[in-house]
Parts: structure tokens; C-alpha cells; sequence
């Protein structure tokens, strides 16, 4: 098997090559703007996911504002709130709902979805995999630009007299349908979905990408047994995006019709605003299984990149091999199968068959398997370990931290029952920020920390990381883990104030608490944001490998051109993860290195690969020379 | 004056801090200490990790303890007491899983911290330890999921028959709460039929809605079951009554229902919190506009023989409202006493 593969992908490598020496003339407009160049794509999803970043926290420090000092006069805001400040210089209740809907929906579906899979998916599978290129360079484009102009109606809508669409970030029907019931859903609604609709084809437009290349463009020897574990996780969570986001195109779809076209799938027997209205027959649930049968996988299409990222910077800072490398890859499989069959336990308590609940209830806490062997192998790669502590290394160990308390508190609202109490209370917010929200968010930075000298050419300054990182992850656990309490004592989500109710009249202190972490935890970010663009023209220049790591993609030039490698694209002899190796010199062996180079390593297995290793290299070599002669 | 005080103190301050930035990088590359594979700083990070460890623990645990009775709130419901149980046993297996995992996340990196000179092991898989943890948690999942699922089965199972039904209809942004009266059988309603004076658009042609009557709160009797109706008008809602650990949406077009046995009265809840004032409240837990945080109704528990007297002295929507009685059969308005 092996020789014939070789043999294919030397041909097709020559092929690009010939191809590419034509391609450098480039502009501003063709190097920076409409570049097919997978890293300036990359980059390019990177930088306006930090963009989104900001606003979607910003957003979330204005609720918490409300949240947290209800009394406040809140008139400084007016120059950029304008009306949605009252005359008592309070908030309006509906514009809180709108920033509630727009910080949810920005940061699932530009920051973590765009920015973490988009960024590093982009980057990181040609340079990992060993090839010059996405599959499709102009598609790879089109995807950054339609998220582009999906971005750019999405922040229109923000401007709106009647305010962007306020129905929660799940925008369920029939609120999302009426614009009676709430103005958000007129015309913020209406951008909402259009938005959504060009984010949906970006994303396909970027997951086929993303599943071709890495089906077909691996360089040789590159076998799937021998990919990094972040491209498992990019090859998978693309594939989840690929199979669940048409089913959202559909649940969008329908609700445009019953919108503006006076159909009935979600609506059924309402009366609002004096007026009795002529749907009938439809069903406001049928929209939470379509939703949430693409947003429970969506939950995993942020967060399998995060542990896929996390996976590579704990291995390589930790010098060993990453702890079971298949079960990591079973597991991840395990997860994105099941990520299909668990949609419903976000319904317990919608008025579904609860037998249907029961049925979601066995199958999710099935997910929670995986999730815990992916945990352990974490802290068996760190055990015995000879770990360095870069601010990637940092944040990927947050990580761990918060997928274990958000996956934790997981398995108490997976349970139908206990469910019943916690369901859209503060426990939930509290869980999914942490799992979901603060792991991948973790994951991301640590990417960004990690690849940084691979991106730029330069360093990022380690001391303002870690201080980055402690500010941030100590403000994390300060903003989400009181909201346990508050959760379990019964505060439901989206409130505007806490006042009416007599069970939730407590607790101003630590929702004070909340919103000054909040608050700080948002300001640390410039920390960040200052370190990254200094760093960018000023920083310290790399070298070619400054975390000596195995993979490929420290193997290129400091500033690789389209196309990644100058000359041949190195073939791959070995597994990614030869860290600390008995016998060799150095601590870590790149993949590119062959086993009869290192016989002083070899474990037994190997030793009996390099005969045919050697065989290969031979036939190899006739093969270039034979090509050279005609 | 002020904003420009504090503008420029802002100023000053973030130059310092840039200062502070330039010095440290300068001195770090006078030491070379940027070129080492881990400077002093890893050590530091090492440290912090077991200080963040110790620190945000006994927080946790300090706060957990003195917090405990506000915010585990008192229960009121059968179902309840079970709910509450498999959450606290939830709680005690996750919470030794939390601890466990947290202790050796954070020592580790103390312990195994970067030397030179030392290298680490190479140790890239072990079946048998992968097996046993995919099993353990396996088990144990399953031993939560089974009680979960029994416990699951008996909340949803259908409500008795001899159920006290109360019919609670969500709006923007409030609930309105009908009782079927004598016959415990609820009227036909059509949402075409709402106007002003008939918010729930009771069907009055349907016999069963004759003796139908409104009430302001919801009043139930304690130890015996109760079936609430639950639909939406306009929106979706969700009744949520905590001291009941109950919750159910309400969804336009599709009625639901949660059944309960509530087990104390206010009066007995009240002197049990030494609060007079106290109440079972119901809240809305899905976002429904603007007033979304406002929609209150209270529930009174009281004694059986109590809730029988209230009973009686109910008057029905005909019977308030004779104008809805408006094209009725004239034996109908004679059954519902208004002629």
C-alpha cells in the first residue's frame, strides 16, 4: 500500500510545483484582500474574529452593567446608546434582550465557530499535512468573503431604530416570527437570518474545503495514522458542520417562509396584539429539533478545534508523546457521532414525549464517556512530563480546567430529571460558558500564542501572556463559577432585573461580583490585543522552530510564500509525537526525519520498518531521476 | 474638569505600564534569559498554579459552606424531594471526579515542571488504563442515567385521575389561571374566541366551561395531586414554580401538563422560614419580550378542607360576567345559575 501511494503523490507534488513557480505576482489587493493563500485567509478569519470578539464582549460588559448595578445611572452610555437609554438614564429592557441575543449569536457563530475553525483550520491542515495549498484556493476565498459580508449585515442590524433581533441567540419562533411581540424581530430578524444564510455557506464552502484537502493532499507518508491530532480534529469538526448546518439552512428557511410568506410550520393558534391570527397547524417545537440538531453539534464544532489545538501545544510542552493517541482519535469519533443523537435533551421540558427524553437522556450521558478519556489522557501527558510553560502551554492547561468543571456540571442537566430545575436557569449559563464558551475561547488563544511565530515571522512577548493568561483565567472561574449558586438557587436566564420575584430578591452582592470580573476579564483582553499587533512588526524574530516541535509546518521558511515549501514537500517517515524518545539526542524527532536515520531510537516495530522505509527511498530516487532525464 | 483628570491619569498610567513593558524586554535580552528554552518564569507559572489551586479551593469551599441555606431553596413537592436527591448525589460523585481531576491538573505541572538536564518519559499508551477509565465513568454514568430515568418516568407518567386540574394559559407577559370548577373538566377554548372579555377564549357552547372559574392566584390543596394545564396564547413561555422544582413550557398550538403533590402549605413554609411575608411564586423561564422578567403569579397552598371552602366560594365567568352568556341556550344560562 504504501509504495503505491508514494508513487501517486510524487507526481502530483511535481505537478503543483510547476504550477506554482507562476504565481508571484502579487498585489495588495490579490496578497491581502482576495488572496487563495490559505495563511492569509487564515489570518484573515483570525483578525475579524477578533474584531467580533470585541463586540460580543462588549455587549456582554453593557448586560452585565445591569445585571450587576441595576441603581446605575447608566447616561455616559448614551452617545453610543442613544434612545435605548431612557430618560431615567436606565437601560431599555428590550435592547438588554437584544444584547443577550446579539453576544450569543456573535460569539458561537463568529468568534468561536469563524474565528477558531476558520483560523486554525485554515492554517494549520496545508502546513500539517504537507500540502501547498487548500483543495480549492478560490472557494477557500469565497468562504472568507461571504462570512465577511454575513458579518458586515449582522453589524448593520445592530444599528436599527427597532434594535437587532432580540429573541435569544436561538431565535426560537414564534417571538423570532412577530414582529408584534417584540420589534426586534422585524427587520433586526429579517438581517439576522440573511446573515445566517451567508454564514451557513461559508461555512460549507470552508468544511468541503477543508475534508478534500485533508482526504487528498497529504503529502507522502503522511498516513491518517500519522496526522496530528489537530487535523483529526479540524477533518471531524468540518464534517459535523458539513451534515448539521444545511438542517439550520432549512429551520432559517422555513422560518423566512412563515415570516414573510404567511406559511404555518412553527406557528400555530396565536393571538397577540388584539389580533387573532390565521396560522394554524404548525408547531413551535419543530423548530428546536431542527435548531438544536445542528446547535448541539455546533457545540462541538467549537470545541473539538480547541482540544485538537490543545492536544498539540500540551504534547509538545509537555516533550512526551500525547497519551494515547489512538483512544484521542476514537474518542473524537465517538464525539462526533454522538454530537448527532444528543440534540433533544436541550427540550426537556418543552412539552416533547418524555419518553423521547428518556431516550436523549441515555444517549447524552454516553457523551460524557469520551469526554472523560479525552481528560485523563490530558493528565497522563502531563504526568512525568518535563513541562515548559509558554503562554500556549498555559492556556491549553486552562482549557483542561474548563472542560472538566463545564463538563461536570453536564451530567446534571443531561439527567431529564435534575433538569427540570436547572433547565434556562444560571447553571446552564454557567455550563456552556465554561465548556463551551471559556474551553474554546482557551483553545484559541492558545492556537494563536503557539502559531504565532509560524504566522508572523515573530514572537509574541511570553510576559504580557502570562499575565494575559491569569488575569484571564482566574477572571473566568470569578465570572461563571458563582453563577452555580445562583443557578441552583433558581435565577432564570435572560432577566432584565431581579427585583420582582421574592426567591431571586438575593444575591445583588454576587452578581455585583460577577460583572466587575466581567469587567476586568474584558479589559485583560487589550492586554492580549496590544501583544499581538506590537508583536506583530515589533516582536523578537523566530526562529524556524522556537517550541521544537515534530510537526511539519515548522519545517518551512520563517515567512513561507504561497505555496509553503520553496522546494519538495518533505515526506513524512513517522508519528507526530516522538518527544523524549529513549536513545535519541535531542528531545524531539520531526515527522519528516526517516527511522534509518535515527536506529539509536527505534523501538522494535520500527527497526523493522526501515528496510522497507529504505526501499521506498530507493524506488523514490530512480523514480525523480528517471523524470529528470526526460 | 474630573474627565479630564482621569483622563490624563489613564495616560500617565498606561505609559508606565509601557515603560515597565520596554524595561523587562530589554533586560530579559541583556540576560539571554529569552533565548532559553524556560526562563525564570516557568517557575513562577509553576507556582502559581498550586497557589491557584489552594486559593480558589478554600474559596470555593468557604463560600459553599456559609452560602448553603441561601441558595439551596426549601422544597415544597414530592417529585422534589427526589429531584433534589439525585441532584445532591450528582453533586457528590462530580464533585470528588472535580477535585480529584483539578488536584493532579495543577500538581503536575509543579511537579513536573521543566529541569534541564532531565527528560521525560516516554510513554505514548497503555491499554489497560485507557479501558479502565472509559468503563469507570461508563458505570457510573450508567448508575445515574438508570436513577435519573426511574426517576424521570414517574414525574411524566400520566397524573391520577381524582388530579386537581388548574389551567394556567401564559401571555405577554403575565398568567392568567382558570379552574374547571365542580365537574374538575376544563371548557373547550379557541383562540379565535379571545376578546376583551373572554381573555382565555372559552368556548361557553361546551357544557364543561359552564361551571369553568377564574381565580387571581393559584390555589391548590397540600398532599393531594395537581394537574396543571399549561398553554400559551401568543408566545412561548415556561411555568416555572421552584419551590415545586417544577417547569414546562407553554406552547402555543400544543397544551402540556405537569402533575405535583405539593407537600406544605404557605402557612407551614412561612413559619418554617420564620418569613411572613413568603410565597410560592411561578416564574417565567422562556424569553418572551420585553416583560419577560416580570411574569409573576402566586401559588397558596393550603389545607384540603380550606381548599374545598375556597372551592365553593368561587364564581364562575358566567356568573361574573353574565354578558358571556350572550346566545347561550336558555337551559345552559339555567345550569350556570344566571337566567
Amino acid at each position: 500500500m504504501a509504495t503505491a501511494t508514494v508513487a501517486h503523490h510524487d507526481t502530483e507534488v511535481h505537478g503543483h510545483q510547476d504550477h506554482h513557480d507562476h504565481e508571484h505576482h502579487d498585489n495588495f489587493i490579490t496578497k491581502y484582500l482576495f488572496t487563495t493563500d490559505h495563511k492569509m485567509i487564515a489570518k484573515q478569519f483570525l483578525v475579524t474574529g477578533m474584531f467580533w470578539a470585541l463586540i460580543g464582549g462588549l455587549l456582554s460588559t453593557l448586560f452585565r452593567l445591569q445585571l450587576g448595578f441595576p441603581d446605575m445611572n447608566l447616561e455616559f452610555l448614551r452617545p453610543i446608546l442613544g434612545g435605548w437609554i431612557d430618560e431615567a438614564g436606565k437601560l431599555d429592557p428590550t435592547f438588554y434582550l437584544a444584547l443577550v441575543t446579539m453576544h450569543g449569536t456573535i460569539m458561537v457563530f463568529f468568534v468561536l465557530t469563524a474565528g477558531l475553525s476558520g483560523t486554525f483550520s485554515n492554517f494549520l491542515i496545508p502546513l500539517q499535512i504537507g500540502a501547498r495549498d487548500m483543495a480549492s484556493g478560490f472557494m477557500n476565498m469565497l468562504s472568507y468573503w461571504f462570512f465577511f459580508v454575513s458579518g458586515v449585515i449582522m453589524f448593520i442590524s445592530l444599528f436599527l431604530k427597532t434594535g437587532p433581533a432580540g429573541g435569544g441567540w436561538v431565535v426560537y419562533p414564534p417571538l423570532s416570527a412577530l414582529e408584534q411581540a417584540i420589534p426586534g424581530s422585524g427587520m433586526g430578524m429579517t438581517l439576522w437570518l440573511i446573515s445566517m444564510v451567508f454564514f451557513i455557506a461559508s461555512s460549507l464552502l470552508g468544511g468541503i474545503n477543508y475534508i478534500t484537502t485533508v482526504i487528498n493532499l497529504r503529502t507522502k507518508g503522511m498516513s491518517f495514522s500519522r496526522l496530528p491530532l489537530t487535523i483529526w480534529a479540524f477533518f471531524l469538526t468540518a464534517v459535523i458542520g458539513l451534515l448539521s448546518f444545511p438542517v439550520l439552512f432549512a429551520a432559517a428557511l422555513l422560518l423566512v417562509f412563515d415570516r414573510s410568506f404567511g406559511t404555518s410550520f412553527y406557528l400555530s393558534d396565536i393571538y397577540v396584539a388584539g389580533e387573532a391570527l390565521p396560522n394554524t397547524g404548525g408547531s413551535a417545537v419543530l423548530y428546536q429539533h431542527l435548531f438544536w440538531f445542528l446547535g448541539h453539534p455546533e457545540v462541538y464544532i467549537v470545541l473539538l478545534p480547541a482540544l485538537g489545538i490543545t492536544s498539540e501545544v500540551i504534547a509538545t510542552n509537555s516533550r512526551k508523546p500525547i497519551f494515547g493517541y489512538k483512544a484521542m482519535v476514537i474518542s473524537m469519533l465517538g464525539i462526533t457521532i454522538l454530537s448527532f443523537i444528543v440534540w433533544a435533551h436541550h427540550m426537556f421540558v418543552t412539552g416533547m414525549n418524555p419518553f423521547l427524553g428518556s431516550i436523549f437522556m441515555f444517549l447524552t450521558l454516553i457523551i460524557a464517556v469520551p469526554s472523560a478519556v479525552k481528560v485523563f489522557n490530558y493528565l497522563t501527558t502531563l504526568w512525568r512530563g518535563n513541562l515548559i510553560f509558554t503562554p500556549g502551554m498555559l492556556f491549553s492547561i486552562g482549557l483542561v480546567s474548563f472542560f472538566i468543571s463545564g463538563g461536570l456540571t453536564g451530567i446534571f442537566l443531561g439527567n431529564s430529571a435534575i433538569d427540570i430545575q436547572l433547565h434556562d436557569t444560571y447553571f446552564v449559563v454557567a455550563h456552556f460558558h465554561l465548556v463551551m464558551g471559556s474551553a474554546s475561547f482557551f483553545g484559541l488563544m492558545a492556537g494563536v500564542y503557539h502559531w504565532f511565530p509560524k504566522m508572523f515571522g515573530r514572537m509574541m512577548d511570553a510576559k504580557l501572556g502570562y499575565i494575559h493568561f491569569w488575569l484571564t483565567f482566574v477572571g473566568v472561574y470569578m465570572i461563571f463559577f458563582p453563577m452555580h449558586y445562583i443557578g441552583i438557587a433558581g435565577f432564570p436566564r435572560r432577566y432584565y432585573s431581579w427585583t420582582n420575584f421574592e426567591f431571586t430578591n438575593l444575591y445583588t452582592d454576587l452578581n455585583m461580583f460577577v460583572s466587575v470580573a466581567a469587567i476586568i476579564t474584558f479589559a485583560a483582553q487589550f492586554i492580549f490585543i496590544f501583544n499581538f499587533f506590537y508583536s506583530m512588526y515589533r516582536g523578537r524574530k523566530a526562529s524556524l522552530n522556537p517550541w521544537n516541535s515534530n510537526t511539519l509546518e515548522w519545517t518551512t521558511p520563517l515567512h513561507p510564500g504561497h505555496g509553503n515549501w520553496p522546494g519538495e514537500i518533505p515526506t513524512v517517515y513517522r508519528w507526530p509525537y516522538d518527544y523524549s524518545k529513549p536513545g535519541a539526542a535531542e528531545d524531539f524527532i520531526p515527522q519528516h526525519i526517516p527511522l534509518s536515520q535515527t536506529p539509536e531510537s527505534n523501538l522494535p516495530h520500527e527497526q523493522e520498518l526501515v528496510k522497507l522505509e529504505l526501499e521506498i527511498m530507493k524506488e523514490e530516487a530512480d523514480l525523480v531521476a528517471n523524470e529528470s532525464k526526460h | 474638569m474630573y474627565t479630564f483628570l482621569i483622563a490624563v491619569g489613564a495616560l500617565l498610567l498606561l505609559s508606565l505600564v509601557w515603560m515597565v513593558y520596554r524595561i523587562q524586554t530589554l533586560v530579559s535580552v541583556v540576560k539571554g534569559s529569552d533565548r532559553k528554552i524556560a526562563s525564570g518564569s516557568n517557575k513562577v507559572n509553576a507556582i502559581l498554579f498550586l497557589v491557584f489551586l489552594v486559593g480558589s479551593g478554600a474559596l470555593m469551599f468557604w463560600y459553599s459552606i456559609k452560602e448553603f441555606d441561601n441558595y439551596q431553596m426549601p422544597v415544597a413537592s414530592e417529585h422534589g424531594v427526589i429531584t433534589d436527591e439525585l441532584f445532591w448525589i450528582t453533586m457528590a460523585v462530580t464533585g470528588v471526579v472535580f477535585l480529584i481531576t483539578h488536584i493532579l491538573l495543577f500538581v503536575f505541572p509543579y511537579k513536573y515542571q521543566y529541569k534541564e538536564g532531565r527528560k521525560a518519559a516516554f510513554y505514548p499508551e497503555n491499554h489497560k488504563l485507557e479501558l479502565i477509565w472509559t468503563a469507570v465513568p461508563g458505570v457510573v454514568m450508567a448508575g445515574l442515567v438508570i436513577s435519573g430515568w426511574m426517576a424521570w418516568s414517574d414525574i411524566t407518567a400520566p397524573a391520577p385521575e381524582k388530579a386537581h386540574v388548574v389551567e394556567i394559559m401564559g401571555y405577554q407577559f403575565a398568567w392568567d389561571v382558570r379552574y374547571p370548577g365542580k365537574d374538575n373538566v376544563l371548557g373547550d377554548y379557541d383562540y379565535r374566541l379571545i376578546n376583551a372579555s373572554n381573555s382565555h377564549g372559552i368556548d361557553f357552547t361546551d357544557k364543561n366551561s359552564i361551571d369553568d372559574f377564574p381565580s387571581p392566584k393559584v390555589v391548590i390543596p397540600k398532599g393531594e395531586p395537581v394537574l396543571f394545564k399549561i398553554r400559551a396564547r401568543d408566545v412561548l413561555h415556561s411555568v416555572f414554580a421552584p419551590h415545586m422544582r417544577l417547569k414546562m413550557d407553554a406552547v402555543p398550538g400544543m397544551p402540556t401538563r405537569f402533575w405535583f403533590v405539593p407537600t406544605k402549605t404557605t402557612a407551614e413554609m412561612r413559619a418554617e422560614l420564620k418569613d411572613p411575608e413568603f410565597e410560592y411564586e411561578i416564574a417565567c423561564t422562556e424569553i418572551c419580550g420585553r416583560g419577560h422578567f416580570s411574569m409573576k403569579k402566586v401559588i397558596e397552598v393550603v389545607e384540603p378542607a380550606e381548599y374545598q371552602k375556597w372551592l365553593a366560594e368561587q364564581k364562575s365567568f358566567l356568573q361574573q360576567n353574565p354578558s358571556l352568556a350572550e346566545g347561550l341556550k336558555t337551559d345552559k344560562k339555567e345550569i350556570a345559575g344566571i337566567n
